[in-house]
């Protein structure tokens, strides 16, 4: 009971997400709340797995954790290099 | 006894969805990237640690203890080097914080004016200039 009361504000939260996203005025609002969305559905992973009594979702919520991580990130490094081929070291300030 | 851990993990976890909802209210209505970047991050981290420390008190010492140990960990690596991340990409693409008063200028953020100037200008320009 109490873990589908946490579902559901999560789901609400998540949709405060979606809609920062839709009407996000910069990219960078955007990105935060696809970023922030994402933790939330590693959350929302988990609780469901203890609520439908499958706790190895949280497999799924590791790798989904890490995912979130590397997605954002790379959309970082695309917002300011308007590229991925490139590397982050002190020699690419000369390239 | 089960009973009571079950009954303090779902409160936890209902703690934690409650904050997460307090960060999403943050995020809609701050006015700035940086202030949402604050509100989303925080909470952010405070929620997952809630939820999943909820999760564990649920589980008990088994095996998805130490995986929801993993995820905590993963979450508070990422979460704020992915803000950090954010927050530098805004800044030196040009977006300036909105501080009321303290607007960056060029002075304030070279260190020309330091904390010492607002004491400058009441001592020697109020006193005289007032009638």
């Amino acid at each position: 009971m109490l873990l589908a009361a946490g579902i559901a504000g999560l789901v609400v939260a998540m949709t405060m997400m979606i809609w920062r996203a839709i009407v996000g005025p910069s990219q960078y609002d955007r990105m935060l709340a696809a970023n922030s969305f994402g933790t939330k559905i590693v959350l929302l992973i988990a609780v469901i797995g203890y609520l439908s009594g499958r706790p190895a979702f949280l497999d799924i919520a590791i790798v989904y954790a890490l995912i979130n991580f590397v997605t954002t990130i790379a959309f970082m490094k695309f917002f300011r290099y308007r590229t991925l081929s490139r590397s982050l070291g002190p020699e690419a300030r000369n390239g | 006894m089960v009973d009571a851990l079950h009954l303090i993990g779902g409160g936890l976890v209902v703690a934690g969805t409650l904050l997460t909802l307090l960060g999403g209210v943050g995020v809609l209505r701050f006015p700035d990237v940086y202030t949402r970047i604050h509100a989303a991050s925080l909470t952010d981290t405070g929620g997952a640690t809630l939820v999943l420390l909820g999760l564990a008190l649920i589980s008990g010492l088994t095996l998805e203890t130490l995986k929801l140990g993993f995820v905590w960990m993963f979450v508070m690596l990422t979460t704020p080097a992915a803000a950090n991340a954010l927050a530098n990409a805004a800044f030196s693409a040009g977006h300036t914080p909105r501080i009321g008063a303290f607007q960056i200028t060029k002075g304030v953020a070279a260190g020309e004016a330091g904390p010492d100037t607002p004491r400058r200008e009441t001592s020697d320009g109020n006193k005289s200039a007032a009638p």
